[in-house]
Order: C-alpha cells, then sequence, then structure tokens
C-alpha cells in the first residue's frame, strides 16, 4: 500500500501549483496512471478521498486516466499496446518482425495532468 | 465577488520529488565509486540469508555497508552485524517500501570508502518497484516455495530490475517449480534481465553472484573514470 505516500506527494504539487495560480479552491483533480506504475486504482481513490480532508483540494473530484503498457520495437519503429502484460499471451516480440529488441514507451509513468480550480 | 472556474494544465510526474532526490545520491554515490545494489522480493524470499552469504565472501576483499529497510524491527541489521558488517536500519513505521528521502536522511553516516551498499528493502514485490533509490542495480528475488507464476504477475519489479536471483534452489527437488517456465516468463517481459540460480544452504550459484558484482563494479569505475577525464 504506498498510495498514501504517492497521494501525499501528489497533495504537495496540488498546494504548490494552487497557490501560484491564486486558486481559492481545487474542483478536479485530473491524473493520469500507467498501468505498470504500480498503483492500484481503488487503492489510490481512498487515500485521495482521506487525505483530501481540510486541504485546499476539500471538495474536489478525482479523475484517473489510465495509460495503456506501450513498446516500440527499436527495429522496426512498430508500436505495440500490450492489452495486459500479465496475459499469458503477452510476448516481449514485435508482432511484426520477430525482434526482441522492444523499448518500453508508454504505462510507466503517474502524473498530475491538471487540475480544476476557483479563482 | 464571482466565482471563475479555469482548468490548469499540469503535467507533473507525481513521483518527481523521489526521483530527483534518488539523481542526488545516484550521483554521490558514483562520485564515491559505491555501487549500491537494491533487493526486492516478497517477505521471507531470503533476502537477508542471500546478504550474509555474500557478504561473508566479499568481505575480505571489498568494503561492505548495508541498509536494512523494514516496517518496524531492527533485526535483519543484527544479523547483517554478526557476520561483522556494518549496517544501518531504516524503520518505515508502516510503509511498505523504502523511498529515496528516508535513504537520504541517513545517507551522511554512510562512508565514502564502500565498494558495496547493499539496500535490503521492506519485503514485498509490488510498491517499492515504484521508488527508485538511486541505486546501480537493483535485484529481484523469487524463492522457489514462492511458485512459478510469479514474473507477470509481479511485472513492475521485473522490468525495472537488472538481476534475477532465483533462491532456495535447494529445494527444487521437493517442489513443483518450472525453471525453465519462470525465467522464460522473466525474459519475455525484460529480455536483459542476467538470471542466476542460488542457495544459501548448498551454496549454489553464489560464486557467480560475487564474480558478477566485481565485474560490475570494475567496469562502472572504470565508465566513471573514463566519464570524469572526458577521454
Ligand atoms: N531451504 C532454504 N531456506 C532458505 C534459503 N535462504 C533463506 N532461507 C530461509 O527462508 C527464511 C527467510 O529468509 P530471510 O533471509 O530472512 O528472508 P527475507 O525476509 O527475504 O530477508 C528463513 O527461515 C531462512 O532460513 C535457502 O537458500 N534455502
Ligand atoms: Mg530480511
Ligand atoms: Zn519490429
Amino acid at each position: 500500500m504506498h498510495e498514501l505516500s504517492l497521494v501525499a506527494d501528489l497533495f504537495t504539487i496540488i498546494e504548490e501549483q494552487a497557490r501560484q495560480a491564486g486558486a481559492k479552491k481545487v474542483t478536479k483533480v485530473s491524473v493520469s496512471v500507467g498501468e505498470l506504475s504500480g498503483v492500484v486504482p481503488d487503492l489510490f481513490r481512498s487515500a485521495f478521498q482521506s487525505y483530501k480532508k481540510g486541504t485546499i483540494a476539500d471538495k474536489s473530484r478525482l479523475q484517473l486516466k489510465m495509460v495503456k503498457i506501450k513498446f516500440k520495437c527499436r527495429s522496426c519503429g512498430r508500436e505495440i499496446t500490450a492489452r495486459n502484460i500479465m496475459d499469458e499471451s503477452f510476448s516481449y516480440v514485435c508482432p511484426a518482425c520477430g525482434s526482441r529488441d522492444m523499448e518500453l514507451v508508454a504505462g510507466r509513468d503517474l502524473y498530475l495532468e491538471k487540475l480544476e480550480i476557483e479563482t | 465577488m464571482e466565482q471563475k472556474k479555469k482548468e490548469l494544465l499540469v503535467l507533473e510526474d507525481i513521483l518527481g520529488s523521489n526521483k530527483r532526490i534518488a539523481g542526488e545520491i545516484k550521483k554521490k554515490l558514483e562520485e564515491h565509486g559505491i555501487l549500491a545494489v537494491n533487493l526486492l522480493s516478497s517477505p521471507g524470499s531470503g533476502k537477508t540469508s542471500l546478504l550474509e552469504k555474500i557478504g561473508s565472501k566479499l568481505k575480505d576483499n571489498y568494503q561492505l555497508g548495508v541498509i536494512e529497510g523494514d516496517i518496524e524491527t531492527e533485526r535483519d541489521a543484527e544479523r547483517i552485524r554478526k557476520i561483522g558488517l556494518p549496517a544501518w536500519q531504516i524503520t518505515t513505521h508502516g510503509a511498505c517500501h523504502l523511498e529515496a528521502k528516508m535513504l537520504a536522511k541517513i545517507f551522511d553516516q554512510i562512508p565514502a570508502d564502500l565498494d558495496f551498499l547493499f539496500i535490503e528493502n521492506v519485503g514485498n514485490l509490488v510498491c517499492p518497484a515504484s521508488f527508485d533509490l538511486g541505486e546501480g542495480l537493483r535485484f529481484v528475488l523469487l524463492s522457489v516455495p514462492e511458485g512459478d507464476d510469479k514474473p507477470k504477475k509481479y511485472p513492475e519489479a521485473f522490468i525495472t530490475s537488472q538481476v534475477l536471483a532465483l533462491t532456495k534452489c535447494d529445494l527444487l527437488p521437493y517442489l513443483p517449480f518450472d525453471t525453465d517456465r519462470v525465467i522464460k516468463e522473466a525474459l519475455e517481459i525484460n529480455p536483459a534481465l542476467k538470471v542466476f540460480k542460488t542457495s544459501a544452504v548448498s551454496g549454489e550459484g553464489l560464486d557467480e553472484l560475487c564474480a558478477f558484482l566485481e565485474a560490475e563494479l570494475k567496469l562502472r569505475r572504470h565508465q566513471n573514470a573514463r566519464a570524469i577525464t572526458g577521454s
């Protein structure tokens, strides 16, 4: 359960951004969650709900946008979206050219995408 | 007064502060020529046992130190001190992983003349994978009793590691564990993984693992020296 520490870091960013923008309130928080980021969305939500109390984002809604895992083949340049890396059928081989030289290009990140604020 | 709603585009990495601190630690480690190894596994996979064994092998020729991450106790640090190595305990008080800022707090206590700094992370195959500690190498340990279906269940730990140590291989004759399947699945999600079959009981694979660590230390120091002289 590392979601609570992540949410604490998220609020550091929210408060800093809100202060810079002169916001009175934060009404919506949009977070982008890579499927390989190690974040469990339900745990992140509940951590957010308990952490937000008494902060500038007290009444805010949390929107989580899941980002699929994407690989790029270094040999032929093809991009492959993995449905699920945990799936039995998943394999680290380029379906176009058979190369194993694949690079993970999306799905690991976790970032605060945008805020809706009231000034 | 009228309320105005506005959208702010932020695009900021939530792990950014951890990454920044990890980057500072990494830089210091490189300056001192210390190779830090972050060990990840489920509780009881044999992290401390492996460290006791390879620590005993390496300590005659190298300066070693061990950071022990644990939720509450200091037991593992005591085990390491018993074999004559310095150990620093980080108790996370409930957190299921180490973070770079926890390391930064005790970093001043770490002697600059170490060769290897081992970091035993909190026993957990999920959470520690998300937190870079500035380490030079990440090991994921998987013990034979845990079963052979783990790489695809915990992909982040396997994808972010450079070494997979299969531990407790002395138990292979007694348990259904398909070594080839584990290695195949692990390499499917991370083709660059180096795999070692080890046992802290029989000693299998430990010399190979130590030789690998020594070679990595040498290689990295060589690369560092070249980077500094710019040749
Ligand atoms: N059979 C066998 N048992 C082991 C081996 N390594 C560790 N163990 C046992 O597994 C248990 C957990 O080991 P420990 O090193 O404390 O695991 P950690 O929680 O990952 O640090 C202990 O009871 C060890 O004696 C091994 O190579 N073979
Ligand atoms: Mg231990
Ligand atoms: Zn290809």
